[in-house]
């Protein structure tokens, strides 16, 4: 059985003994329960994740943000699981922001050890940042980190609520609780069967009682287990869940442009024009403080959206410089510059001595190679949105905000500053389902550009939604990167030596800066050496560094975030240096990975899955990538077929073990949208500048892939670790290398540059 | 002006170049199509229009020459439409942003071809663009519609 422990956190150096074992929230309560003060009439709540109603309606709220990746679904069965309830039997509700819903996993993986490192030092740091999102409060989708985090506390939520509704089963009915189990929804006290929901308030007035055990594996009738999800008939209904479709009394509708030349000012505009459009009610200057770094810009508030969209063009406007390059040309010699310079080199790994290695080796041995990856939006399928309603109510200005967030305690604080709002719990978030997340969802850009808009609209609601031009020109990118490599392989048919350099500028500096500027965060960005440093092979002499560019262009996550692309240098070098020596690339990846059975096992199995070693005949090609990034381990083996010189993508074969699996078929969903994701980028997505301003503008310059592209994808799940990994990235960064190793198995052409559509031409 | 939506004839009151997903969502309040791109390229705002499908983002309403059905047009009654019932049995959706689109340009392609093969979905559905990649999803939906519809 898996007893509840008393656990001890490490928080800056002081330990805090946890109470009496009643869950994760009561045993280490730092927060109040939101939901207190929030429920219906005849609602009761046990704890942050449980409410119960005494009509025996159910709701688990569910704090992370859906934008695809099923936690409706999976982490409701993770409460639903203890309550002894099926997900048919539950609603979800996304809950307000707050404090409570802290996300400690994402932090833990901040930690600068590669979580496969469970030593004692590896162990410690993560407990302490784990601590500071407790202490933080941060309540954020991100990093692959929604079911790690909520594993335990989902669990010990429901399981908690489960045993007070027992207590209170057995004290109505005068016997001990030991004689009461709980069945379906049901408290069962011998041939007596009590819904829950006429136990409620009685058991939300008691305390969960001691010595509370959670469900052993064999008893779990959920977990493990594909279930439908929850959100599904919504989805296949149209039905009004994302922001965008808010509707609200009297409101308006506004769209914004902000300077393309990013965060540059808004030197004068002209309105009389679009003021003449029907429909448009006015047109207004949303330009921020002089420290925002949004820059200068303006909204057009009208009757509808469409009206809002013809007045902005309609508007003229004169837009000042901004402070980076202003070609894309001008970016990558700043990247290359940050090569030289000593200062901004951060070595993240340093086995054996590679210098002494290449000195010493015959020039003709060493294999090197630079890549190069572009700037890449989001693109998420619903353009940027927010609905603002900030008024007087009783002499306070109360601010509700409906937008899919991936960061609402962040957007809460953020908006309160922005509307001039001192006490935080004034602003109310609403948080929708979201049409694509992707990282850039976590943004306050678009809730802080909502605000000011609010401002002129005396007491309406406002909901103001991007043009897809807007969104697709004011994105926080992924920055573009240059990978250097060389090598040498070994007389054992290894690499002897490998490093591995990368330059782009830090998306943490960015992101710091445009959300909390009065932070100013400490030592380099991990993501810089994400997919470097922390990769299971062994090299004996193995460099990885990260060389930091100061480029001012706002960057920002992006799905695996530096995996995305340091993933593509590391496995594409290997797939040369393999070549380079005659090996087979599986039979190398598998001799370096042999101390982590874990990442051999998902080699092997993927070698399995994809026949390697067998052609599918002429034209055809497999590459293979393996890849371990937020906790899961991942290989994966592309097919291309070529045919005059025109690639299609026929196969992607994956196998992945991120542990305990919650929901098969949403993880295999992940995986497999992971790699559609990459792919996407590969085949044709970037984001030039030129005079400072992006060049795509819409799906036409920056499109994705669709169906008629789309491979057959297999994934495959195996578990041979205990730790938990992630779902929602990993399977991007395997994907770019496997289908660059693919095309040179195919074709023996070796492409170096993103998107690969620069140099092979795929079909349409 | 009038337009008949779902069966029901709706007084919008707009200028003929206004988009017809505008005039549903913002005017008629009629929210399943989708804003994705505004120019015809992504489909999350496909309609049917006297059943072929249109991307109502670059219709004017003007130019709308006859019923036009949305996703919640679809079911009759409590009854599903065959193609939604589909998909929630495959379980297509992740974000679920552009699935009211894909599936009114699938209940198109099946008025129109009784048991497409590949070639005739990707023809068909190539216009409607998914970021979360549920293509896979789509295209098995898609011939589980098709096999119900023929042995209904």
């Amino acid at each position: 059985m898996g007893k509840i422990l008393r656990r001890t956190f490490l928080i800056g150096g002081a330990a805090i003994v946890g109470g009496v074992a009643f869950g994760a929230y009561y045993v280490t309560r730092p927060y109040d329960n939101p939901l207190e003060g929030r429920t219906a009439e005849g609602e009761s709540t046990f704890n942050p994740f449980v409410k119960i109603t005494n009509d025996n309606t159910i709701t688990i709220i569910v704090p992370r943000a859906e934008m695809g990746q099923g936690v409706t679904t999976s982490l409701a069965a993770l409460v639903a699981e203890e309550l002894d309830v099926t997900l048919d039997a539950i609603q979800v509700e996304h809950g307000p922001a707050s404090a409570a819903y802290y996300n400690s996993a994402m932090l833990e993986e901040g930690a600068p050890f590669p979580p496969y490192e469970h030593g004692l030092i590896a162990e410690t740091v993560r407990d302490v940042m784990g601590g500071v999102g407790k202490v933080l409060g941060l309540q954020v989708t991100g990093g692959s980190s929604a079911t790690k985090d909520a594993w335990m506390k989902m669990r010990e939520a429901g399981c908690a609520a489960r045993e007070t509704l027992k207590a209170a089963a057995a004290e109505r009915e005068g016997v001990s609780a030991s004689q009461a189990s709980t069945d379906n929804g049901h408290v069962v006290i011998g041939d007596k069967r009590i819904p829950y929901g006429e136990l409620a308030e009685a058991a939300a007035a008691m305390s969960p009682p001691s010595g509370m055990e959670l469900k052993s594996e064999s008893e779990w009738s959920l977990i493990g287990k594909s279930q439908p999800r929850t959100d599904v008939l919504a989805k296949s209904t149209g039905a009004p869940i994302f922001a965008s479709d808010v509707r609200q009394p009297d409101m308006l509708f506004a769209t914004v442009r902000m300077n393309p030349r990013l965060g540059g000012p808004m030197n004068s505009f002209d309105a009389s024009e679009a003021e003449k459009i029907a429909g448009v009610v006015k047109v207004v200057d949303i330009t921020g403080e002089a420290d925002e770094l949004f820059g200068g810009g303006f909204a057009v508030i009208a009757t509808n959206s469409w009206a809002a969209f013809r007045g902005a063009d309609a508007v003229k406007v004169d837009w000042g410089r901004a402070n980076y390059p202003e070609t894309s040309d001008e970016l990558f010699q700043t990247l290359e510059a940050a090569f030289d310079n000593a200062d901004t080199a951060h070595v993240a790994r340093e086995d054996g001595d590679t210098d002494l290695v290449f000195a010493d080796a015959p020039r003709d041995q060493i294999v090197e190679a630079e890549y190069r990856v572009p700037h890449l939006a989001h693109a998420t399928m619903e353009p940027m949105n927010a609905t603002a309603h900030l008024r007087e109510v009783d002499g306070r200005m109360k601010l509700d905000l409906w937008t899919g967030t991936q960061a609402p305690t962040i957007t809460q604080s953020d908006s309160a500053w922005a509307a001039g709002i001192e006490d935080a719990s004034d602003v109310e978030i609403h948080t929708t389902y979201m049409g694509g997340g992707f990282g850039r969802r976590g943004e306050v850009d678009v809730t802080r550009h909502a605000i000011r808009v609010a401002k002129h609209t005396d007491g309406k609601p406002v909901q103001v939604i991007w043009s897809r031009e807007e969104d697709m020109s004011h994105d926080t990118y992924r920055p573009a990167s240059i990978g250097r490599m060389r090598g040498i392989m070994g007389d054992d048919g290894l690499p002897r030596a490998v490093e591995i350099s990368a330059a782009s500028p830090s998306i943490i500096g960015s992101v710091m800066a445009r959300t909390f500027p009065s932070l100013n965060p400490a030592g380099p960005d991990n993501t810089m050496f994400q997919g470097l440093h922390d990769q299971a092979y062994a090299i004996e002499n193995y460099k990885a560094s990260a060389h930091q560019a100061d480029i001012s262009i706002p960057i920002g996550f992006w799905r695996s975030v530096g995996h995305s692309y340091n993933a593509w240098y590391f496995e594409s070098f290997l797939d040369e240096l393999a070549v380079s020596a005659g090996k087979d690339p599986v039979e190398m990846r598998i001799a370096m990975l042999k101390e982590h059975p874990q990442a051999v096992a998902v080699v092997e199995k993927v070698a399995e899955m994809s026949n390697w070693g067998t052609s599918s005949g002429a034209g055809t090609g497999k590459g293979i990538a393996y890849h371990w990034s937020f906790g899961a381990w991942v290989a994966m083996v592309i097919e291309v077929s070529s045919n005059s010189d025109v690639i299609s993508i026929d196969n992607v074969w994956a196998a992945c073990d991120l542990g305990t699996v919650v929901d098969p078929r949403i993880v295999k969903a992940q995986i497999q949208s992971g790699a559609v994701y990459g792919l996407s980028a590969a085949l044709g997505q970037e984001i030039t500048f030129r005079d400072g301003m992006v060049e795509q503008s819409n799906f036409h310059d920056y499109d994705a892939m669709r169906i008629n592209q789309c491979p057959t994808i297999t994934v495959e799940l195996i578990k041979n670790t205990e730790h938990m990994g992630g779902a929602g990235e990993p399977g991007t960064p395997p994907a770019i290398p496997a289908l660059a190793n693919a095309i040179f198995a195919a074709t023996g052409k070796r492409v170096r540059t993103m998107p690969l559509s620069k140099e092979v031409e795929f079909a349409a | 002006m009038q337009l008949t939506v779902n069966g029901n004839s709706l007084d919008i009151d707009a200028e003929p170049d206004m988009p017809l997903l505008w005039a549903l969502r913002d005017i008629a309040n009629i929210r399943g199509p989708k804003f994705g791109c505004g120019i015809a390229m992504c489909g999350a705002c496909t309609v049917l229009v006297n059943g072929q499908p249109r991307r109502s983002c670059s219709l004017p309403i003007g130019d709308v020459d006859g019923e036009v059905t949305t996703v919640e047009g679809l079911a009759d009654g409590d009854t599903l439409h065959a193609v939604q019932q589909a998909w929630i049995a495959e379980q297509v959706p992740q974000c679920g942003y552009c699935q009211s689109g894909q599936i009114m340009s699938a209940v198109a392609l099946l008025e129109e071809v009784d048991n497409p093969s590949d070639e005739d979905i990707d023809n068909a559905m190539a216009g409607n663009l998914c970021r979360c990649g549920t293509y896979t999803q789509i295209r098995a939906a898609i011939k589980r519609a098709a096999g119900s519809k023929a042995g209904a």
